[in-house]
């Protein structure tokens, strides 16, 4: 008995030891992509970084201006495009949740997720790059929106299917129609939650690069037209990052580590503002 | 809507609680039958499914005008799937059915030219567990005035009023009406379902279980509350609880594995039952 007994509490302490090790073998390369982007980063990052234009190649200096203007207006077409269509489809996910239609839709979902951001960048690319024969933001806008529509299509779903039952009953016996029911009650209750997927989603795609070397590809100049090519950081940071310049270089970890804080506050907002609406549900 | 349940709040109880007041009278003849002009919901040989399961037999019952009837039995008898047939509650449940009729004023409610949206104004309900929805206490009572349209502030406020008034609960919310009802505790919150429903001044009121998640206290305020409404409202609670179903109820219906096995005057289910099983339930021999 008090052998059996100290053979369980040994394998316990081992496992418990292994979820421990998991956990960090997880966290060290995190922390140390975090170590490397600030301290390389941080000291690259000055004023002109914001302010400037990239300078011709050989001259030493200027800054990234046109690229943090390119990806705000990437991220936002994207958003544009993907939050209507991931949520509508996701509420018709959740209320229809059984029929053949639904199951189709669910699965297109989970394979649009899987599929490699490359290849939504192709198919950007021939619908949207070539038959105008000219790279533009939109094109790059629909590419990252197409990587977020499924992570928008399915938090939607899954946090409206955890608004209680009850909400709906209350609300159809009141007279509501099914379709006010869902805007009026279940749609509100679940919003924290669909905001923080919305944001996590714009999170993700705002560090994809493959998707728009071929879409929005780059721009060396000032440009917020959607019909032109257009800058991001992403693209910009891959092409510093393999050219043979130190000062792009030490651009590219500036442009990284903004990258990563932008994420960062994007998590970070997300956070709060789940906080402050279900404070503001609850009291 | 509006003048209608002006004259309902200003119109006086016209006796005290029989609850209250301890005494239980009844005309003997009183429970037999219903006059026709009495009859607001009428039930026949009604069955429900759910998919091949069939979990109502054949329920045929009279429910008459502002009074108050209670359906008891054990669990799983039918006694819920019964009253949310009432308002079409189990429409959305995928796979259930009905069959036979239910008339609501001669109306069948699963006539093909019933607005089930329409039905369900006119047919309140509150449920077991309470379900404010997560906004404010004002927003949560006047959410069926402004589905059904209004959007004037000052009959919004005067209504939002009267059906907190009328739910006892004003005067423990009139200076927080845009707190959030989440913040009100179980009881109150259920009274303010029952205010949510009266809002839109319906005929019917559908009670499942509507003191069930209560304390004591809670369910003595939802007790008197119920015989306060049936003055102006037809009534149909579901209670688990035989006293309650005795406190609140006129006529009781008492069901079984989804038939009614007795309906009558509350007193003969209660003292006089002519059913052996009624009696074994009421006085506790099973259940």
């Amino acid at each position: 008995m008090t052998a059996n007994l100290r053979r369980r509490k040994v394998y316990s302490g081992l496992f418990e030891a292994l979820c421990a090790l998991a956990v960090i073998v997880a966290l060290i390369p995190l922390a140390m992509i975090l170590f490397y982007v600030v301290k390389e980063g941080f000291g690259a990052l000055n004023v002109d970084f914001f302010t400037h234009m990239p300078k011709p190649v050989g001259e030493s200096g200027g800054g990234m201006a046109n690229a943090i203007a390119g990806t705000f207006i990437l991220i936002c077409i994207a958003a544009a495009f993907a939050v209507p269509v991931g949520c509508l489809c996701g509420i018709h996910l959740s209320e229809y949740p059984g029929t053949k239609f639904s199951s189709i839709v669910r699965f297109s979902a989970d394979v649009l997720n899987g599929v490699p951001s490359i290849v939504v960048g192709i198919f950007a690319y021939g619908i949207l790059v070539l038959p105008v024969k000219r790279f533009s933001a939109i094109a790059g806008g629909v590419a990252l929106g197409l990587l977020m529509i499924p992570i928008v299509v399915r938090t939607t779903e899954e946090l409206l299917r955890l608004v209680p039952g009850g909400l709906r009953e209350g609300a159809l016996a009141l007279g509501a129609t099914r379709g006010r029911a869902v805007f009026s009650v279940i749609v509100p209750a679940a919003l924290p939650g669909i905001l923080t997927g919305i944001l996590v989603a714009l999170a993700r795609v705002a560090g994809e690069t493959a998707p728009l070397l071929f879409t929005a590809f780059n721009n060396r100049f000032w440009s917020t037209s959607l019909t032109q090519p257009i800058a991001s950081l992403t693209v910009q940071v891959f092409t510093y990052a393999i050219s043979p310049y130190d000062d792009w270089h030490r651009q590219a970890w500036a442009g990284a580590f903004l990258l990563v804080m932008m994420i960062l506050a994007l998590s970070i907002l997300a956070r709060l503002a789940v906080r402050r609406l279900e404070r503001m549900n609850r009291s | 809507m509006t003048s209608s349940l002006t004259t309902d709040v200003t119109r006086e109880s016209p006796s005290p609680p029989r609850f209250l007041a301890g005494e239980k009278v009844a005309k003997p003849d009183e429970g037999a039958t219903l006059a026709q002009s009495e009859i607001k919901i009428s039930v026949r040989d009604f069955d429900f499914f759910y998919g091949t399961a069939k979990v109502l037999h054949g329920i045929s019952l009279e429910i008459p005008a502002r009074k108050v009837t209670a359906l008891i039995g054990p669990s799983g008898c039918g006694k819920s799937t019964f009253i949310r047939s009432i308002n079409r509650m189990n429409d959305i449940i995928t796979d259930a059915r009905g069959k036979g009729t239910i008339l609501i004023d001669g109306q069948d409610v699963y006539g093909s030219n019933t607005d089930v949206v329409e039905l369900r104004r006119r047919v309140g309900m509150v449920f077991q567990k309470s379900n404010p929805f997560p906004k404010s206490i004002y927003d949560n009572v006047a959410y069926g005035l402004r589905i059904g349209g209004m959007r004037n502030k000052r009959q919004l406020d005067d209504i939002i009023e009267r059906s907190l008034t009328r739910a006892a609960l004003w005067h423990e919310v009139k200076d927080r009406l845009h707190a959030s009802a989440l913040a009100l505790s179980g009881g109150q919150q259920q009274r303010l379902c029952i205010a949510r429903a009266l809002a839109v001044d319906p005929e019917i009121l559908l009670m499942d279980e509507p003191a069930s998640a209560l304390d004591p206290i809670a369910t003595s305020k939802i007790e008197e509350l119920i015989y306060e409404l049936k003055d102006n409202y037809t009534i149909v609670i579901v209670t688990h609880n035989m006293q309650q179903a005795a406190r609140v109820s006129d006529r009781t219906a008492f069901f079984m594995l989804g038939r009614v096995v007795e309906y009558a005057e509350t007193n003969t289910i209660f003292m006089n039952p002519k059913e052996k099983m009624t009696e074994d339930y009421v006085t506790g021999r099973f259940g």
